[in-house]
């Protein structure tokens, strides 16, 4: 086992990494809660994840640009993206998407895997401005099946991109397994054939996560190129509230991967370094979860959108054709209210 | 519906050795809509494939498969994930057989939900049609209810050519009806009229005819009498039954959930104006989504054509 980062001599980093990983965990209980009451739409949870996007979140700087899948919640909210808009996009509405920080971030990416090459291109703006600046894409395991994953490191490894990927890989693409998925034996090495350095981590560690995560952007920002980094962690949920994961994986293998969720050893390292015990433990839970009630009573009070919402951001502006549609949706759209 | 078209699968797979389901959590999740629950467990790994992650492998391959003897009938799980897929589709499934003379073809069946309505997140709503209907040498079909899909699902994965088979979401499990499993396929290529009437033609497809069979029940009332016709093949379009139902009615309404910017209903009025046009008492009116991405499921629907806009779009064929 390799020594502890430096950075792991930081209390209050430290502190604020396992706060940041209990709020994820508190706020994404919520948010099933909401989707199996009516409240929420389809939600893909993050539960185990947290060390992995947390990590991932700590590591980069706040210009640096973040293309998310869809479920990397701990990064995002690092980053300064609020749970309310968290909740808003996965309640129906696009304002969700409109971050008020980070403004330059990329916003949720549902198709699979094209966010990749977002990133690369957000490192080739980064290169040709000469600007000091990363991205860092986010794919899952089933996400470097598809083409645009390979092209994205081909690009980024033949362009010499200050761009970092790093594959949450939870074992689980819906139903398919890794190993169903490819016959790569990692998937870190899908980088060699790139001709880009590609590393695997334990994504249930906070510290191997922000280090290696770290290392590879400043490399990056340095000139020294693009890599391709393997966080390996487990998918504890569903794929999102509308799989039934029973279906297809054991309750054994489950039950296994919580004895190694992420949460437990960063405890674990505070509680023996005295800096933590049960009360502050309840002191955080509480704390979160009035943050989280707070912001789902302020999601809950959005008024609907209007149906002119449909036509705003459309372009730059509405183009005259359009404008008799506007006054048609108007006509017809149902009134606005609240859930 | 969803169990009609499993056990459309079912049948077929039962009675044709070489019809093989390939697709993303086919296999032992048996789809994300379910629609090929059990089939797995029936005929086995090789005859039922979860795939990698990858939509261009899945038609790819479909192509490969189809032209060496099997009949794969594949899943894109949602319309929006088709488009990586659509590369293979235009430049090689659709065109296998007339670039190569005939020598290989291939039969594939392409199934993909369409449409919105179900609260789905960003990208499983849309209803992008009209770009599959503009690629030639594919058919696109697209059910409108349990038997429909069960008889037309048959006859796609039957047919020597690609077919792309779009499953209206919000049918999935909104409508239940009793589907006799007796593999006896329905026609493609052909319209079915839904309910006959002398007054105003009603052509859609799809989830449409829920609210478009809704808007004429209210019709009927108002004492106008609506025949309506469903589409089912939207390509190559039936353009024959449309226009002897517009002889008889002189009025022309056509529903559908899609943009209505070069959707499939500006084909059909096209085709009505140049066969057609000296039947018609009024010009031929379109509902339809508006030309817009659609929203996110706050306002779907705000986006889904209401009965209220149908019977607006009817009444107005009957104005001045």
């Amino acid at each position: 086992m390799a020594p502890l980062p430096q950075f792991a001599a930081d209390t209050a980093l430290v502190l604020r990494m396992y706060r940041a990983m209990t709020l994820v965990r508190v706020f994404d209980a919520k948010a099933v809660n909401l989707q199996r009451t009516g409240q929420l739409g389809t939600y893909p949870s993050s539960l185990g994840h947290e060390a992995a996007h947390v990590g991932v979140g700590a590591a980069m700087r706040p210009e640096d640009v973040l293309a998310p899948v869809y479920r990397e919640f701990g990064t995002q909210l690092w980053r300064g993206v609020t749970m309310t808009e968290i909740l808003t996009y996965w309640g129906g509405d696009e304002r969700g998407s409109d971050f008020a920080v980070p403004r330059q971030d990329f916003a949720w990416c549902v198709p699979i895997a094209t966010q990749t090459l977002h990133a690369a291109g957000a490192a080739m703006a980064f290169k040709v401005l000469k600007q000091p600046r990363c991205a860092l894409a986010y794919i899952g395991d089933g996400g470097t099946s598809e083409g645009a994953f390979y092209e994205a490191l081909n690009l980024a490894g033949a362009r010499d991109l200050p761009v970092v990927f790093v594959i949450i890989n939870n074992g689980w693409a819906i139903s398919v397994p890794v190993a169903a998925q490819t016959a790569a034996q990692t998937l870190a090495q899908k980088a060699v054939a790139a001709g880009i350095p590609g590393v695997q981590v334990d994504g249930n560690d906070v510290f191997a996560v922000r280090e290696v995560v770290g290392e590879a952007l400043e490399a990056a920002r340095r000139g020294a190129g693009p890599s391709l980094i393997e966080a390996l962690t487990y998918r504890l949920s569903d794929h999102t509230t509308a799989d039934d994961a029973s279906r297809y994986r054991s309750g054994q293998e489950v039950k296994d991967a919580w004895a190694l969720e992420p949460l437990i050893r960063i405890r674990d390292f505070l509680i023996n370094a005295g800096l933590w015990d049960g009360a502050k433990e309840q002191a955080l839970l509480d704390e979160c979860t009035l943050k989280v009630d707070a912001a789902v009573t302020e999601y809950l009070g959005k008024a609907k959108p209007s149906s002119d919402a449909m036509f705003e951001h459309l372009f730059a502006a509405l183009p005259a054709r359009l404008h008799e549609q506007r006054l048609i949706a108007r006509k017809y759209a149902s009134k606005p209210s609240g859930h | 519906m969803v169990e009609a078209i499993a056990m459309a699968h079912g049948w077929e797979m039962q009675h044709d050795a070489n019809v093989v389901v390939i697709g993303q959590d086919v296999g032992a999740n048996g789809g994300v809509f379910r629609a090929t629950a059990g089939l797995q467990e029936r005929f086995g790994k090789d005859r039922v494939q979860d795939t990698p992650l990858a939509e261009a492998t899945i038609a790819g391959m479909s192509v490969g498969m189809a032209t060496h003897g099997l009949k794969p009938v594949a899943e894109i799980q949602f319309m929006g994930f088709l488009y990586p897929a659509l590369d293979q589709i235009v430049n090689h499934m659709s065109r296998m057989r007339n670039r190569t003379r005939g020598r290989l073809s291939c039969p594939v069946v392409i199934r993909t939900p369409h449409g919105g309505g179900i609260h789905a997140p960003e990208h499983h709503s849309e209803s992008t049609e009209t770009m599959l209907c503009h690629i030639p040498g594919i058919r696109v079909v697209c059910p409108s209810s349990p038997v429909r899909a069960y008889g037309l699902l048959l006859a796609a994965i039957r047919d020597p050519d690609p077919v792309m088979f779009l499953e209206p979401v919000r049918l999935y499990r909104a409508m239940r009806q009793e589907v006799n499993d007796d593999g006896q396929a329905l026609p493609l290529d052909v319209c079915f009229i839904l309910r006959e009437g002398c007054d105003v033609t009603i052509v859609t497809w799809g989830a449409m005819t829920m609210e478009t069979l809704r808007a004429v029940t209210e019709l009927d009332k108002r004492g106008i009498s609506a025949e309506v016709i469903d589409l089912a093949t939207l390509s190559p379009i039936d353009i024959e039954t449309i226009l002897a139902s517009v002889a008889k009615t002189g009025r022309l309404v056509i529903v559908h959930e899609a943009a209505r910017n070069v959707g499939v209903g500006a084909e059909i009025a096209a085709l009505v104006a140049e066969h057609g046009l000296y039947d018609l008492l009024a010009p031929v009116q379109r509902v339809a989504g508006f030309d817009t991405i659609m929203p996110l499921f706050k306002l779907e629907h705000d986006y889904i054509p209401s009965v209220q806009r149908i019977i607006d779009a009817v009444e107005h064929t009957f104005a001045g």
